[in-house]
Formats: C-alpha cells, sequence, structure tokens
C-alpha cells in the first residue's frame, strides 16, 4: 500500500463490494454522466514520501527571510509578540485541533468552556458586555460590525475614518457593495480622525461611526470627543482595537462604544503571512440577538451539573438560512484557544506588564529618533507601540539596505497614502531590544 | 468526574505564568506618555495562574472534547478525516510562522511559490481557470463567489439579476451568502431521488436569475446526474452555476465542477484537504472561477512572472478585498503539503475509498432505518429516524446513545428536507473495523428502540456531562463570567 492515511485493502474492497452489491467501485460512480467524467489523471505532481516532503517544503520555508532571525520593525496590523511557550503545547492537542464546531455539547465541554473563557476575557478587556466566539480577523469582523450597525439602526451610510487600517476600509467597502450601503471616508488631521470633518460628514443617514484605537499611524484617538459626534444622532459607535494596547489604555466600552472588535493576533498567534488570526466582536446587551456568528452560553444538565452549550442560535444560517445575522459558520475556534491560553497565561499582570513594555519602549524609539534630528510625523499625539518617521528615501529603498544589516524594516505608508510617500511606520514591541532600537536608529543615519 | 472549574474560578492574585524580559529602557512616568484620560484605571479581570495551573486546566479540558483523533467522527458534510501530523510540523516551520505580510516579495518567494502552486493545483483539480486563496473559510468563498457573480451581471449592464436559486437541501450558508450578497433566495425542490427537481427549476428561473448554488454531490450525498441539463436550463437564462464545494471529497480526480459547466467554486480546505476543522476554525475557502469571471477576482492575486512570484494589484474591475493580507496561510501550507503527500493517484483514491465506505455503510445500515433514498450514494449518505420516532426514540436520543458508545453522532436534522434526518460521512481514512464497529452499534441501538426505548431516550449515560437545557441556556443568556 502506498498510502499511509488510506487503510482499505484489496481483501477489504473485495468484501465490501460484495456486501454492496457491485463489482466495481466504477459502478458506484455510474450516476456521473459520461460526459462531465474527468478521464485519465489529473495534472498534479506525483506524491512524495514524508522526507520528500520535508526536504521540499523545507526549502520552500528556507527562501523565507524570518524574523526568526531577522530583526523586525514591521507591524501595522500584524505584530510580532512574546508567543508563551504553553501556547502551541495547548493547541497542539489533538483533542481540541482535530474536533469540529461543538454541536454536541456532551462532548465538546472542553471547547465549549474555552470559548466561554475566551468570550470572558475580550468582555474583561474591552469593557463590554459580552464578546462572540470569534470572527475570521480583525478586519472582517470591523465590516460585520458595520453592516450589524446598518442593519440594526436602517440607515445605508458608514463613516470610517481615514485613519483605520486600509485593507479593513477596502473589505468594508466590498461588503458594503453587497448590501447596497454607502461607506464615506472621514479625513484625517495630524495623524488622528479629523473632529470637524468627521461632525460635517455625519448627518440622518449615518448608521455607524468606525474608528480605530490606537490608529493606523499608531496614535491614540480621542474616544470621549468622537463618541459624542457618534452618538448625536441615531448611529452607532464602533471601535477596533488592539485588546494588547487595553492592557494599559482605556477600554472603548468605558467611552460608550456600541461594538468593539479587533484581532486578538497579539496573543499567543504567530504573523504567519496574514493569517489565521482572530477576529472578535464584542457588543452590549442591548444587541446580544443581532451579533454575527457563534456564541458559547451557561447552563446546567438534568442532573444540575453546570455545563456550556451553543446559544442564541436562531441568530445563525443554520437556523435562519437568508435572514440569518451573518453567513459565518467555521470562525477560528482554534486561534481563539490559542489567544485564550495567551491571555491566561500573561493574565492578568503580564498583560498590563507587556503593554506597558510597549508603550515604554515605543516611546524610548520615538524620542531617541527626535534627539537623533530625525522627523517624526505626528509628533504630538500619544502612541502606544507604533509611530512614523519621515525619510529622504523612498522607504522600498531603505528596507533593502535595512536587510543587508538583517533588520526587517518598518511599513511603507506611501502605500496606500500617497500623502504620506517616503514615510515609514515603525512597530517597537516587547520584543525588541534597546540595542537593536539604537541599532535602527544608526542604521538609518544616512536617509534621515 | 467532577466539573472542572472555569480558569477564572483557579486563579489567586499573585500567582503568574509568563515570563517577559526585563525593561532594558529608562523608564517613563505614564501620565507623560499617555493623558490621564486614557489610562485603564481598573485591570481586566484576567486568570492568575502557575504554568502548571494552566496545563492543567487545559489538559482537563481537552479530556473533556472529542476529536478524530479520539475516536470516529461520521459528521456528514464536514468530511472529518485524518489530520496528518507532517502538515502540523510543516505549518509550523519558522519560515512559515515568522513571515509578515508586509515583508518585500523578495524575501517571501517561498511562500508565494506555495501559493501559486496551491492555485493551480485547485485550478486543476476543480477544472477552473483561476483561483483565489483569500476567502476564510466556506461561507467566506460562498459570498464572494456571489459578489463575483454579481460584478459581472452589472458589467453587463444587468441590473435586474436580483435572485439566486437554491435546492431545499443547500446548507444554511448557502442562502444566507446571498443575502450578505445583496440577492434574494428562491428555494428549488428536491424531488423523490433526492436530486433537484427540473421541472420546478425550469419554472423558477427566468431573467431574474443570478445563480443557482449547487452542491454536487448534493448535501444529501447523492450525484446531480441531471447536472448538463441544469448548467443548460441556468446558462441559457443568462444565469450562472455555482459550486459549494464542501462536499468535493466524492470527486477529487473523477469529475470536476469546470467539465460539469459550473462558473465558480469554492473548496473548503479545511474538509477535503485535511486542514484541522480547530474546534470549528481557521478554515480556508478558496475560490475558482471560469474565463469571463477573472476580471472580478479580490484583489491581490499571486501571479508568477519567469522565476519570480508577485502580488497582481492591477485588476481594475476587481470586486476589491475579501480578507486582509492573503488568506488563512497556514491553512493553505497543510492543505498544499496534503496535496503534495498524496498527488493524482492517491487524491484519486481517497474519492474512491471515501465512496466505497459511504456505500458499505450504507447498505449495512439500510434494513435497520428508513432509506430516503436508494441509489449509490456519493461520500455519505442520509438515513432517516422515522421508523424509530414511531416507537417514540427520536434521532437526538439514537444521536446521544452513540455517545455512549464514544462516537462522535452523525450530522443530525440536516438536510432540512429529510425528517429525523441522520446523515453519515464515514471518510476514506477509517478502516473496514471501525465501520463494521460503529454499524453493530447502530444495529444495536435501533433494536434497543424496539425493545427498550429508555435507554435510548435517556442516553447518554457515560459522558462527563448530561443533556444540557438549551432553552434556559437562550432564554436567560449567560455568556461570559462574572465574579461573585
Ligand atoms: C454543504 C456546506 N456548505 C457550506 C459550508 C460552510 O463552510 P464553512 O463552515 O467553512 O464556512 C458547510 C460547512 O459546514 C457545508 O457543509
Amino acid at each position: 500500500m502506498k498510502f499511509r492515511y488510506l487503510p482499505v485493502t484489496e481483501q477489504d474492497k473485495k468484501e465490501m463490494m460484495e456486501s454492496i452489491g457491485v463489482n466495481s467501485i466504477e459502478e458506484l460512480f455510474a450516476d456521473i454522466p459520461e460526459k462531465v467524467r474527468f478521464k485519465g489523471e489529473i495534472d498534479l505532481k506525483e506524491a512524495l514520501s514524508e522526507p520528500g516532503i520535508l526536504k521540499e517544503l523545507g526549502r520552500m520555508a528556507s527562501k523565507n527571510v524570518n524574523s526568526g532571525e531577522y530583526t523586525s520593525f514591521l507591524g501595522a496590523g500584524v505584530y510580532e509578540h512574546y508567543i508563551p511557550s504553553v501556547v502551541d503545547h495547548i493547541i497542539s492537542r489533538s483533542e481540541f485541533y482535530t474536533a469540529y464546531t461543538p454541536y454536541q455539547p456532551e462532548i465538546s465541554q472542553g471547547e465549549l468552556q474555552a470559548i466561554f473563557e475566551f468570550q470572558t476575557m475580550i468582555s474583561e478587556l474591552t469593557g463590554m458586555d459580552l464578546a462572540n466566539s470569534s470572527m475570521y480577523d480583525g478586519p472582517t469582523a470591523l465590516s460585520e460590525a458595520a453592516m450589524m450597525s446598518a442593519g440594526q439602526t436602517k440607515k445605508k451610510t458608514i463613516l470610517v475614518s481615514k485613519a483605520v487600517h486600509p485593507e479593513a476600509r477596502e473589505v468594508i467597502k466590498t461588503n458594503a457593495k453587497g448590501q447596497n450601503l454607502t461607506v464615506v471616508e472621514v479625513e484625517i488631521e495630524d495623524g488622528v480622525t479629523n473632529l470637524d470633518d468627521l461632525s460635517q460628514k455625519y448627518n440622518d443617514e449615518t448608521a455607524c461611526v468606525v474608528v480605530q484605537y490606537p490608529n493606523f499611524f499608531g496614535n491614540v484617538e480621542n474616544l470621549a470627543e468622537i463618541e459624542k459626534i457618534a452618538h448625536s444622532k441615531k448611529g452607532l459607535f464602533v471601535v477596533s482595537s488592539n485588546p494588547l494596547a487595553l492592557g494599559v489604555l482605556k477600554p472603548p466600552g468605558k467611552f460608550g462604544a456600541d461594538i468593539v472588535v479587533g484581532d486578538a493576533q497579539p496573543f499567543g498567534i504567530s504573523a504567519q503571512f496574514g493569517g489565521p488570526h482572530c477576529g472578535f466582536f464584542a457588543t452590549t446587551k442591548k444587541l446580544m440577538r443581532k451579533v454575527p456568528g457563534r456564541l458559547v452560553g451557561q447552563t446546567t444538565d438534568d442532573q444540575g451539573q453546570r455545563g456550556f452549550v451553543l446559544t442564541l442560535q436562531a441568530r445563525e444560517q443554520h437556523i435562519r438560512r437568508d435572514k440569518a445575522t451573518s453567513n459565518i459558520c467555521s470562525n477560528q475556534a482554534l486561534n481563539a484557544l490559542a489567544a485564550s491560553v495567551a491571555m491566561s497565561a500573561l493574565g492578568k499582570a503580564g498583560i498590563k506588564e507587556m503593554a506597558l513594555q510597549n508603550i515604554q519602549k515605543a516611546n524610548y524609539a520615538k524620542k531617541s529618533f527626535i534627539n537623533n534630528g530625525f522627523t517624526v510625523a505626528f509628533s504630538k499625539n500619544a502612541i502606544f507601540n507604533e509611530f512614523v518617521i519621515k525619510l529622504s528615501k523612498p522607504v522600498k529603498e531603505v528596507n533593502e539596505i535595512l536587510l543587508q544589516q538583517g533588520i526587517i524594516g518598518g511599513y511603507d505608508l506611501g502605500r496606500d497614502f500617497s500623502e504620506f510617500e517616503n514615510h515609514m511606520t515603525i512597530a517597537i514591541t516587547e520584543l525588541r531590544s534597546k540595542e537593536e532600537i539604537d541599532n535602527l536608529i544608526s542604521a538609518l543615519e544616512g536617509v534621515k | 468526574m467532577n466539573n472542572q472549574p472555569l480558569i477564572f474560578e483557579l486563579s489567586k492574585p499573585g500567582r503568574i505564568s509568563y515570563s517577559l524580559p526585563s525593561l532594558d529602557v529608562t523608564e517613563t512616568v505614564l501620565n507623560e506618555l499617555l493623558p490621564n484620560d486614557l489610562i485603564r484605571d481598573e485591570a481586566p479581570e484576567l486568570p492568575e495562574v502557575s504554568e502548571l495551573q494552566l496545563i492543567r486546566h487545559y489538559t482537563a479540558l481537552s479530556n473533556r472534547n472529542h476529536g478524530v483523533d479520539s475516536g470516529f467522527y461520521p459528521l456528514g458534510s464536514c468530511t472529518m478525516k485524518y489530520n496528518p501530523k507532517i502538515n502540523e510540523d510543516i505549518a509550523r516551520l519558522k519560515g512559515f510562522t515568522h513571515i509578515h505580510p508586509y515583508q518585500s516579495e523578495d524575501t517571501v518567494q517561498g511562500a508565494l511559490e506555495l501559493l501559486y502552486d496551491l492555485q493551480t493545483s485547485l485550478e486543476e483539480i476543480t477544472g477552473m481557470d483561476e483561483v483565489t486563496l483569500q476567502p476564510a473559510a466556506g461561507a467566506h468563498g460562498e459570498w464572494t463567489g456571489l459578489m463575483l457573480i454579481r460584478a459581472f451581471h452589472e458589467a453587463n449592464g444587468d441590473f435586474h439579476r436580483t435572485k439566486v436559486i437554491c435546492p431545499d437541501s443547500a446548507h444554511g450558508t448557502n442562502p444566507a451568502s446571498a443575502t450578505v450578497a445583496g440577492f434574494d433566495t428562491i428555494t428549488v425542490r428536491s424531488n423523490e431521488k433526492g436530486l433537484v427537481d427540473l421541472d420546478h427549476l425550469r419554472e423558477v428561473v427566468g431573467e431574474d436569475t443570478a445563480a443557482l448554488m449547487l452542491t454536487n454531490p448534493n448535501t444529501l450525498g447523492l450525484f446531480e446526474e441531471n447536472i448538463v441539463e441544469m448548467a443548460e436550463i441556468i446558462h441559457n437564462a443568462g444565469g450562472k452555476l455555482y459550486y459549494d464545494g464542501a462536499n468535493s471529497n466524492a470527486i477529487l480526480g473523477i469529475a470536476r465542477p469546470g467539465d460539469m459547466g459550473f462558473d465558480v467554486v469554492h473548496l473548503n480546505l479545511h474538509k477535503t484537504f485535511t486542514g484541522p476543522h480547530g474546534g470549528g476554525g481557521p478554515g480556508s475557502g478558496p475560490v475558482g472561477v471560469k474565463k469571463d469571471l477573472i476580471p472580478y477576482l479580490p484583489k491581490p492575486v499571486i501571479a508568477k512572472d519567469g522565476d519570480r512570484y508577485f502580488f497582481d494589484y492591477n485588476r481594475p474591475e476587481s470586486i476589491g478585498r475579501v480578507k486582509p493580507y492573503y488568506g488563512n496561510f497556514g491553512i493553505n501550507v497543510r492543505a498544499y503539503t496534503y496535496i503534495r503527500t498524496m498527488g493524482p493517484d492517491g487524491l484519486r483514491k481517497v474519492s474512491e475509498d471515501a465512496v466505497l465506505n459511504a456505500n458499505y455503510m450504507f447498505r449495512r445500515l439500510q434494513p435497520y432505518f428508513e432509506a430516503p433514498y436508494t441509489q449509490h450514494c456519493k461520500h455519505e449518505f442520509v438515513l432517516s429516524g422515522k421508523r424509530q420516532k414511531k416507537l417514540g426514540v427520536r434521532t437526538l436520543d439514537m444521536a446521544k446513545r452513540l455517545l455512549d458508545f464514544g462516537y462522535h453522532p452523525p450530522t443530525i436534522y440536516f438536510p432540512l428536507n429529510v425528517e429525523e434526518c441522520l446523515m453519515i460521512e464515514p471518510t476514506e481514512t477509517e478502516t473496514k473495523e471501525t465501520l463494521d464497529e460503529f454499524i453493530d452499534v447502530m444495529i444495536q441501538i435501533a433494536k434497543e428502540a424496539e425493545g427498550n426505548p429508555e435507554i435510548v431516550q435517556e442516553a447518554p449515560h457515560h459522558t462527563v456531562i448530561g443533556r444540557l437545557d438549551e432553552t434556559t441556556a437562550a432564554r436567560k443568556p449567560i455568556l461570559r463570567y462574572e465574579k461573585a
């Protein structure tokens, strides 16, 4: 036998066919019209042995410059953080990763309880009443929040700040097209949402105001002022947030946000080229029955023992079909587990300490750039772990030079904002040492 | 077994389970960095446990969970096949986990090569002209595909195609995705053979038809043998044919949706191509299209120029982005590893064995249960618990009784058009011995329903917890822990 995942032997096959009452496997496929039957062999590479796979895929992996070997200053929505060793040990337990959606609660209590704990942790961090069991990623969660706002308010315009991640804005636009909604972007001023422009664009048709906290430039938005505008008429207030930042920043829930979304990637999930990560979705009790995706609830069994089940399923596609609050089915359960384990490992003290290290180190770096004569954009703003510097050369060229020195440079802001050509967003997490920061500054000396 | 406390209940102030390097820069007073009104004053109530406590907690939880590695998991429509361990090893290589989506293309040529080769392989497997790997799961792929169809019609000045037709046996995500893409759903009936009723299809199709969404084999595990005529009916009316690839495990190397006349296809890499199900995700739901829909694919598309791979953003008619970055890369790596492990002959054997296993179980169980459709099935089949229901034993009871024997039950009460439905998908990775044991248990339960219905009605008897009160859960929702 050639295939270690396929246990049917010739003897088995013979016995099974006899039991079915057919003489050949082909008979089982007789209902496929001749015309559409595939003749010959599909044109794929021949099967590889296990050592062959390791070699071939190992070759592809080794072609990639990775942050295990290079010092990375890339962020812009995806961050390299400390991943407690326990995370991978737990998510490698196959009772978790080889299970599916916990439809049978009696044999899925592990998953259900882990999700219930995840929902609790996200609610705590965001300062919201409740959270769901996960979404695909931060940007699609944000897009769902915008769509849900339109559904709830029956309004047709989504106001989104240009300081929200550009790819998230793109996803919202694609989604809005399907729902026949209008997306209006709010201008930025000095690296934060322009409140005058927001006030002007806000009107009776506004379904929601969408901002990011900290925003795409790393700056901390003035949620208190934005909330006043967002709630001045019928619109909802939607905040996309880096959950790690909420270890030190006042949570959006305290500012009256109606929906808080984001990506739990900073907790225990590697960058892995952009996915899978782990979207989260938190909201108020008032909006509970409009939430997209799965929710786990606590209940009891026939003996009065505490247990957990999927609940409020009347919102979901398998029950409500075309009237469901979303089409989401599979979500990011295993990554929600990874995030839960990381949040548990960091815990109350660790999340605060890690968040503080980010803010301290990023501010050290920002100050050092200024002291060394660099132009730091929007420098008056408070930041979390990112800031923007202006260089004398295109970021792409600069990053090529940095790479020679073992450094993965920052994000090229000019990619999305023509007014920010030669601007680089630099992310500093707890993993970057003072020495690495100082080295980056020296390496950029010639292009300031 | 006792309840496992919540991790919050295990917490004690002062315990930690992390190890961060100490701060090596001069510390600044926090309120010089952040205005006071932005500083969090109340710490989130997160766990405070030691590392061993944490490990014991999650180990205890894992022991309260059933996966494919724990035992047979014949959950229909979900393709709960074995998840190869080498996939996990490969996906954890540093060159795959520690790469950032915004690194320059030159520094991620290996990742791009892999994705490009995966795209090409999926094009060949499905018979489509171009594939995008952006969508995160099946439902996300459905919505993406429908948005492509909408863009196609609108580009032709065709703004009145507002209806998507779905069979009554369709998965819930099909109509839900149609709604999210801005369409209304029309339901087409199944006939007595469990196949789409062609006369009814002719009736409901029209100038307002944007698309027909179809799973083939369908969700009853039956091949839509009139697929060529159906394609003709839809295409003649100017509509497009959408293929929900959740059931591709039945036809690898045997028939390709592209050759059946489908214009758009999504695949569930977490089903057919062994991306692990993860307790409900993450998945990956690539979408393949025929030539006339290529211009609308989400941007960017991974392309190749000589030996160099790159992101092609130059797609002026694209529907835009559906997912940040480039899809669920980690799942795509696993699926690619699987395809390279199996090769063309291996994939074909996957489907042959999946169909053989399903038919074997079907015929052995048929005498004991109602079988609403009797032709050969493909990779899965449905039974009805109607006969047992008359004895007071519902399909739900039989599912719960299976738990006592260490099995994950089949999918139940889906598709909706089969009364007391049991939908069984053994997959190709199970041995005949496992199938035989399961068959024996099913027969035993059918007999219990006749002679000793209470034992079934009161099941499960051996699980860590009994049947849970779902009504109260929904009526008085408790969705998070709150400190007493
Ligand atoms: C037939 C069918 N279509 C679509 C889906 C949705 O796929 P996903 O859960 O990946 O979104 C499923 C999965 O449950 C399915 O069985």
